[in-house]
């Protein structure tokens, strides 16, 4: 499906995000990309789902070089390639169905997208993909009424309706709460298992990635740190790709030390101390 | 996959999507009657004779006149125009704070301030007077237009700049009034509990809780409307209020058109100017 | 962490560097505003002096009891009418001027951001800024010149009565309204046009589906906003003989029949409360 060779993102500040990453992925594969933040991970997305260009390097999909497509040609990459954000993708102030069928429009006319606006074409295609990710009662909604979990279905709902043949899920479930973080990676993967299509993840918390990922990738420094099955993976590889992510937690636990002799230190006031 | 699903039934669009249509035939009813309404020639304008008649004056327009005597007079304009506005923006201000301060009716009778003690009926009818007739005021000042107050002002102190100033000072100061007040009543009141809990009296809570809040909201509206200012300056000079919009009149009057170009020029470079010195003076205040 | 003892002789220069900056900008302003009272010719005592005492008792005198007999009421009205019609006019000539030049100074959809990062070099910068430049040049020189000098220009091309006014408003307030309208689309929210991007949405497609729908009450807020202005405008450029409610308040103030001002600036106050209190309850509704 993705065949990358050396690719190289530098941007503008002369920040090096991806530095010289070579990957394969099969058609149907699913991967899970695991690091620290800051290793490169979302660039290596916006990477793959065409929004950026490598500074150096090769990506094929699916044996086409797509670094050097634009216009009509990159419109139509881009349809094949579906993306889930972490968060705010989606536009608030639209009704839910507009936002799902937004799906279409690598694939509709111009005039069909702003008729759409007006009276919903393929409202039906919208109401089964919403039923699909199981929030079936939302069609006609505001989206930005809808809880942050549901609003994630949303934007699954659309990846639907556009029916591409990779989906690249950036953290997807990074700002929802853990229980429903693990039904929204399960909807994931049980629609690409279904259709055979490609999904390839970003994952802050790496149990959940172990748990439900037959590959997994570790990203550091804009590298690929090791990439192998969830069982080959130990302990000490975490630790080496996440040092230095301990200083944070390092920190706040200072701060929690620090409150809590502040506490110590007050004594209660005369007649309050029962 | 969902391609192949064809539409089901629950895509009932819901009822109550009307309102947005029925005001947008209102509006364009409203549109319509407008354009009848001020005679306006749109074929003749756009046929030949209108466009003939505006490019025969744009042409008259130019070259700009660039002789000393006419550079000297925009400049002093200019300079004119400059003084008007900056010394009306700040009579302005002079004049919005005080009576912002006595229109915030969360400073004066409600809100926070007074939880901890009851105004007697008597003097809490007084207040909301004085709060009444406050805002009475400031809306006066504000509707009557800057050219109405400065040709007011022209008749009682005379021609010149300074009926310009005092016209922008008075017409601008109950614009920033209202805008004042609503900045001190929208204030957090977070910080004002806070310092109420430590013990604050009125006028502390008024001057380290209110006052330090809606400070910059002051600046950003008066910087605002000095952008505002300057362009009304350059106008007011059509009733005899000096700078450049008196030398306006006298050239279009005369048909110095070249004239004219070179102080529409300079106008433009005035009013450009005293946007770039606002924002800049926003950017570091604010 | 950085403690008491950390205060180097280096970082006591910088902090009093930026100490200098403020002293020095308020004494500039200072001088400044001095000057210019003495440009301004502003003498204070010209307002208390006993011509100037005599002048406001006789506005005072003359403007009560004010003018409300029916003849002059029903020009009032018919002055009232065309005040509106030249602010609705003028408004919509200001958004067919503003809504395609502000389109076209919205950086983020001309040349910069999330929509181009990957046009190459060569096209991005002839193509794209060209229109950009020239979008932001009108726009600036339209918004600078008071509607008056519109308006006055506009008289001479096309004759007196309102439709110069009109045209005047519609220049001036559409180069308003281009550059807000640009400001407020810049500032949208980019990421949901970076879904859209991603999904395959050509241009049209991200601007209606992802960045008009996030704009447009905003859009439409300050629209509206610029309605209210525009009525007090067209209450002005009547001085300069464009009709409506400005031209008879400039007639009755020549004849000095300040009753008759009275009762036009009441009407003013009042058509202006009215377009407040419209336009207030559409932007609340709207939810800009």
């Amino acid at each position: 499906m993705y065949e990358l060779r050396d690719v190289r993102k530098v941007f503008d500040d002369g920040t090096v995000a991806v530095d010289g990453v070579s990957l394969t992925v099969g058609r149907g594969e699913h991967v899970a990309f695991i690091g620290p933040s800051g290793a490169g991970k979302t660039t290596l997305f916006r990477l793959l789902n065409l929004t950026l260009r490598p500074t150096s390097g090769a990506i094929r999909l699916d044996g086409a070089d797509v670094a050097a497509l634009s216009g009509a040609a990159l419109r139509r990459a881009r349809a094949r390639i579906g993306t889930v954000y972490q968060q705010h993708n989606l536009v608030g102030r639209l009704r839910v169905v507009h936002n799902v069928l937004a799906g279409n429009l690598g694939r509709w006319s111009t005039t069909t997208a702003l008729g759409s606006l007006v009276r919903p074409r393929a409202a039906g295609q919208a109401a089964d993909a919403l039923a699909r990710v199981g929030i079936p009662g939302k069609l006609w909604s505001r989206t930005d009424e809808l809880s942050g979990g549901q609003q994630q279905r949303v934007a699954v709902a659309r990846v639907l309706v556009q029916d591409p043949d990779v989906i690249l899920a950036d953290e997807p479930v990074s700002s929802v709460d853990p229980a429903l973080a693990v039904a929204i990676v399960t909807l994931l993967r049980d629609l690409c298992a279904a259709s055979g299509k490609t999904l390839l993840m970003n994952l802050h918390d790496v149990e959940l990635a172990l748990a439900h990922f037959p590959r997994i990738v570790g990203v550091r420094n804009g590298r690929v740190h090791f990439d192998q099955a969830p069982d080959e993976v130990d302990a000490g590889q975490l630790d080496e790709l996440y040092a230095g992510e301990a200083d944070e937690g390092r920190e706040a636990a200072a701060l929690r030390g620090a409150v809590a002799r502040l506490g110590r230190a007050c004594r209660p006031l005369a007649g309050f101390d029962r | 996959m969902a391609r192949a699903v064809t539409g089901t039934a629950a895509v009932e669009r819901p009822r109550g999507g009307r309102v947005p249509w029925v005001g947008a035939a209102v509006a364009l009813a409203l549109v319509v009657w407008s354009w009848r309404g001020i005679q306006a020639d749109i074929p003749g304008l756009l046929g030949g004779e209108g466009l003939r008649q505006i490019a025969t004056y744009a042409v008259r327009l130019f070259p700009p006149d660039l002789s000393q005597a006419a550079l000297r007079d925009a400049a002093v304009g200019a300079v004119e125009t400059f003084a008007i506005s900056l010394v009306g923006s700040v009579l302005a201000v002079c004049v919005a704070l005080p009576l912002a301060l006595v229109t915030t009716r969360t400073i004066l009778y409600r809100g926070i301030l007074h939880e901890g003690h009851r105004l007697g009926a008597a003097e809490k009818a007084l207040r909301i007077a004085v709060c009444a007739a406050g805002r009475a005021v400031l809306a006066v000042l504000r509707t009557i237009p800057e050219i109405v107050w400065a040709l007011l002002f022209v008749l009682i102190v005379g021609l010149g700049p300074f009926p310009g100033v005092l016209a922008l000072g008075f017409h601008t100061g109950g614009v920033l009034g209202k805008l004042f007040g609503e900045a001190l009543e929208d204030v957090d009141q977070r910080p004002l509990e806070a310092l109420q809990s430590t013990g604050a009296g009125r006028l502390g809570i008024v001057v380290y809780g209110i006052l330090p809040q809606a400070l910059p909201q002051f600046v950003s509206y008066a910087l605002y409307r000095w952008e505002v200012n300057i362009r009304a300056a350059a106008v007011m000079g059509f009733v005899g209020a000096g700078g450049l919009g008196q030398r306006v009149h006298v050239a279009i009057s005369l048909f110095h058109e070249q004239q004219l170009l070179t102080l529409v020029l300079a106008v433009y470079v005035m009013v450009t100017l005293v946007d770039a010195l606002s924002a800049w003076l926003r950017s570091r205040l604010v | 962490m950085a403690g008491p003892a950390d205060r180097s002789p280096a970082s006591t220069d910088r902090r009093a560097g930026r100490r200098t900056f403020p002293v020095l900008l308020g004494a500039a302003l200072a001088l400044t505003f001095v000057g210019s009272l003495r440009v301004a010719e502003v003498d204070p005592r010209l307002l208390v002096d006993r011509k100037a005492a005599a002048s406001v008792a006789r506005f005072v005198a003359d403007a009560l009891p004010p003018r409300v007999d029916g003849e002059f009421l029903s020009l009032l009205g018919v002055a009232a009418v065309e005040t509106v019609q030249i602010s609705i006019a003028g408004t919509v000539i200001a958004v067919l001027v503003g809504a395609p030049l502000g389109l076209m100074a919205t950086a983020s959809l001309t040349w910069s951001g999330v929509l181009h990062e990957r046009a190459t070099r060569a096209t991005r910068l002839l193509l794209a800024m060209a229109p950009y430049g020239v979008a932001r040049a009108l726009l600036s020189v339209f918004r600078a010149i008071p509607e008056y000098v519109w308006a006055f220009m506009f008289v001479r091309a096309v004759g007196l009565g309102p439709f110069p006014a009109v045209l005047a408003i519609g220049v001036a307030y559409g180069g308003m309204l281009g550059k807000v309208y640009s400001e407020i689309l810049e500032t949208a929210d980019p990421r949901p046009l970076e879904a859209l991007h991603a999904a395959g949405a050509g241009k049209a497609g991200v601007v209606v589906y992802g960045l008009l729908p996030a704009a447009l009450p905003h859009l439409v807020s300050y629209t509206l906003y610029r309605w209210e202005c525009a009525i007090r405008a067209s209450a002005i450029l009547g001085f300069v003989g464009a009709g409506g409610l400005g031209q008879q308040i400039e007639l009755s103030m020549r004849m000095f029949r300040f009753d008759e001002v009275v009762t036009l600036l009441l009407v003013l106050l009042a058509l202006v409360g009215a377009v407040d209190v419209v336009s207030g309850r559409v932007r609340a509704r709207i939810g800009g």
